[in-house]
């Protein structure tokens, strides 16, 4: 037998779990045991190699041969001709009309991206506390805490220029400065993993992929400001990545990289994980404090600052995973290298979840200042099918969308806000042109509106106000003057909220009216949806000529709107419809249509009936 | 009935040995909270007055946690937890059309539960698995793409 030592990574990130990575890791192991080779390949799970498109995806070493759509039946040929004869699958490497992609750098996926946050995620096991060492890990800790001073952290964060990547862009290092001169007993650290933006999953990934890198940031962070204790801050709906960082604090605090006098330095530090459950304001700094409190997650008024006065009345940096994730790789490589990279006022590079209606959705790190069209048609590999591309929705609920003529600009902090969106967390959700714009703002509304905690007004009663705009439009209630409101309103809430979640609650809403305005005003005075997403503002039509008349869709219809026999064809009664699209879909010969605007005779039919079914009228 | 009784008295005190362990905690309240729904299903008034006078806590204060954490709830629940992704990516992809496929299928809305006592159908925001768009979760295993009442029914009849 010709066998060689072979490394086989298996993706084991969600996406690809739930595609069935696991059965595949099994599946290995049995085959390999058939072919008496399991002291020839050693199988490493890891943790998200980010195209999760492709899932379930795997890479073989020492080549770094790329498999994609892998299943349970391809593994025998993997092992027999791969692994055996040395010959790989061309049938399981990514192939586009030209080329097929055999290596993994070679994919056209990964062409622009630069890891850093991302370095080992996908390339170690995470479990496993050799691999995190051998590539590097743990060294940046032992610099710092051997040959650097506090201070000497601290002015080397300044020259890197980190900002926070929970969505800020706060500078990491003033945070640091500021706990660090406060005087308190006892000075806390917290990693921010709340990441509860819908749409982004980075923070998710890299606890899952590479848990002691956040550990690793978190305590250099920790021996900078004087903490020694510090804390995570996870979703419950992150079961792995909270089993893995505790998993990482176990395995540190054996190796002695954690606890007491750490590299004979005197520094000691312990940690401790803490799940959240399930509040979007929790990832406000301040209402995140009071959680670990045990507290009602109700955010209060910023001063005094977490770092004067936070956990437990003590100064206190709350730090976001990415932000963490990115300080050991600075403190190895040095600040210089760092700040090379990026645009000058937003070094460095920045992890973004990919999704929506992109062909390659997953996980992606890219230099700050990518454009959105790098990021979108080159990593995303463009839209899916023929659709085109109509927005793209950053920051999630406190972020905007931005249009086909931002696709050129660069994605760093003040560029991204100057225009109405923001950097956020990182989902990036990219939309075609079957979506409609006003009913993406009033999802985001409905959002805040259900995670609004309530405490301040602005935010309690306005948002609800705004939201119940969006409903009247979407209904085909809206009146002229609505759009202007709705400005009115989001540019109070702005202002006078109380935390973040109030004060960009409207983002989505302004930067919508901001860039597809005729979206509104056709919502508003033709009463029609052009995208058909609207039900009220849309309708279903029989194509006569098509229709055979085989009275499927009237047996279908659950409201029985649908008459007619075989000779005169089949119609729809417009006012009774309830638009469920049953027929729609159970039409043999694709008769019916989906038809813009709100049909004639409904119209005539809501004006007669007039306040009766307008329950928006009071508003 | 006394065979519940003496269940019901044992999941306390397992409850109470939880909370016992965490006494050197600072304000472990959250925690203590998810282990009882856990022990639970669910945290009705007797539990959380039982964890108030263990803990020291007022009744009210922990009323007020209970309610303001969407994690927590006060109706029991079914054997299984779905929880519908409702997320952007999720949503922009379909998830209103997979809420109606299961909904249709179970017979119940969100926020109910199945009258076999099998399925709690509930929404969540973003599981973190947008690139699986449209998701349901069932206990720890996500399941992605759905598209189809096929899908749905296939994936629901495992579960017993």
């Amino acid at each position: 037998m010709s066998l060689k030592h072979i490394d086989l990574l298996i993706c084991c990130g969600s996406g690809c779990i739930s595609a069935g990575a696991l059965k595949i890791k099994e599946r290995f192991h049995e085959v390999l045991r058939e072919h008496k080779a399991t002291n020839e390949v050693n199988i490493i799970e890891t943790g998200c190699m980010g195209p999760c498109d492709y899932g379930p995806v795997m890479v073989i070493y020492p080549e770094g041969i790329f498999y994609q759509h892998v299943t349970p039946e391809d593994v025998e040929e993997i092992v027999s001709e791969h692994f055996i004869k040395g010959r790989p699958v061309t049938r399981l490497m990514l192939q586009n009309e030209e080329k097929t992609f055999s290596i993994q750098k070679d994919v056209p996926f990964y062409q622009k991206q630069i890891k850093v946050a991302l370095e080992n995620c996908g390339y170690i096991n995470p479990e496993s506390l050799d691999e995190y060492i051998a590539t590097g890990g743990y060294e940046a800790l032992g610099k710092v805490l051997t040959e650097m001073s506090p201070q000497d952290v601290i002015n080397e964060m300044k020259a890197s220029g980190l900002r926070g990547r929970g969505g800020g862009g706060f500078p990491t290092y003033i945070k640091w400065q500021m706990v660090h001169d406060n005087k308190g007993a006892e000075k806390y650290i917290i990693c921010n993993a709340d990441e509860g933006d819908p749409g982004a999953f980075m923070d998710r990934s890299i606890l899952e992929g590479d848990p002691h890198r956040i550990l690793e940031g978190m305590m250099i962070g920790a021996y900078a400001m004087g903490a020694n204790m510090g804390f995570f801050y996870i979703r419950a709906e992150y079961p792995l990545a909270i089993k893995r960082i505790k998993m990482a604090i176990a395995q540190a605090k054996e190796m002695g990289l954690m606890g007491e006098n750490i590299f004979d330095s005197g520094f000691c530090f312990d940690a401790e994980v803490r799940t959240g459950a399930g509040a979007f304001v929790c990832g406000e700094e301040t209402a995140l404090i009071h959680s670990i409190e045990g507290e009602r997650g109700n955010p209060t008024p910023k001063p005094p600052y977490p770092a004067v006065q936070g956990l437990w009345g003590m100064p206190t940096v709350v730090n976001n995973v990415e932000t963490f994730g990115n300080i050991p790789t600075i403190f190895r490589k040095g600040a210089k290298w760092f700040a090379s990279m990026g645009t000058e006022k937003s070094p460095g590079t920045k992890v973004f979840a990919l999704t929506g209606d992109v062909r390659n959705t997953g996980l992606v790190e890219v230099p700050m200042g990518t454009t959105l069209r790098e990021l979108i048609f080159d990593v995303g590999g463009g839209m899916i099918g023929d659709h085109k591309f109509k927005a793209v929705q950053l920051g999630g609920p406190s972020g905007g969308c931005l249009t086909v003529e931002h696709l050129d600009t660069g994605v760093d902090y003040e560029s991204l806000k100057e225009r109405g969106s923001m950097m956020g967390s990182g989902g990036v959700i990219v939309m075609n042109e079957e979506k409609c714009m006003v009913n993406v703002a009033k999802f985001f509304m409905d959002f805040c509106v259900e995670e609004s905690c309530g405490k301040c007004s602005p935010c309690r009663i306005g948002l609800k106000q705004m939201l119940a705009i969006l409903e009247r439009i979407t209904s085909g209630f809206g009146r002229e003057g609505d759009i202007e409101e709705l400005q009115r309103l989001g540019e109070s809430i702005s202002k006078l909220s109380l935390c973040g979640l109030g004060q960009t609650a409207p983002n989505p809403v302004l930067s919508t009216i901001r860039y597809f305005r005729d979206e509104y005003e056709a919502h508003i005075r033709d009463r029609s949806c052009a995208t058909k997403v609207c039900k009220d503002l849309m309708h279903y039509q029989i194509d006569k000529d098509r229709c055979i008349g085989c009275s499927l869709c009237a047996r279908n219809c659950p409201v029985k709107c649908i008459t007619g026999s075989r000779e005169e064809k089949y119609i729809i009664h417009q006012v009774d419809c309830i638009k469920c699209g049953n027929c729609y879909d159970v039409c043999p010969v694709k008769a019916i249509e989906k038809e813009p605007g709100m049909h004639p005779d409904t119209v005539a039919h809501r004006s007669e009936l007039g306040k009766a079914v307008n329950r928006y009228e009071d508003l | 009935m006394a065979s519940v009784a003496q269940d019901q008295s044992r999941v306390y005190d397992t409850l109470a040995e939880a909370i016992e362990e965490r006494k050197d905690l600072r304000n472990p309240l959250i925690e203590v909270l998810r282990i009882a729904q856990e022990l639970f299903g669910y945290l009705p008034i007797e539990v959380q007055e039982f964890i108030a006078e263990k803990m020291n806590i007022p009744a009210s204060k922990i009323y007020g946690v209970v309610t303001f954490y969407n994690f927590f709830t006060m109706k029991p629940r079914g054997k299984f937890t779905l929880n519908v992704c409702m997320g952007t990516a999720c949503f922009v992809k379909g998830a209103p059309k997979l809420v109606q496929m299961i909904s249709d299928y179970l017979g119940v809305g969100i926020g109910e539960t199945t009258e076999d006592g099998l399925f709690t159908m509930s929404a969540v925001r973003c599981v973190g698995a947008c690139s699986l768009a449209p998701v349901f979760v069932i206990g720890e295993d996500a399941f992605g793409r759905i598209d189809t009442k096929d899908k749905v029914k296939e994936i629901l009849d495992r579960y017993e």
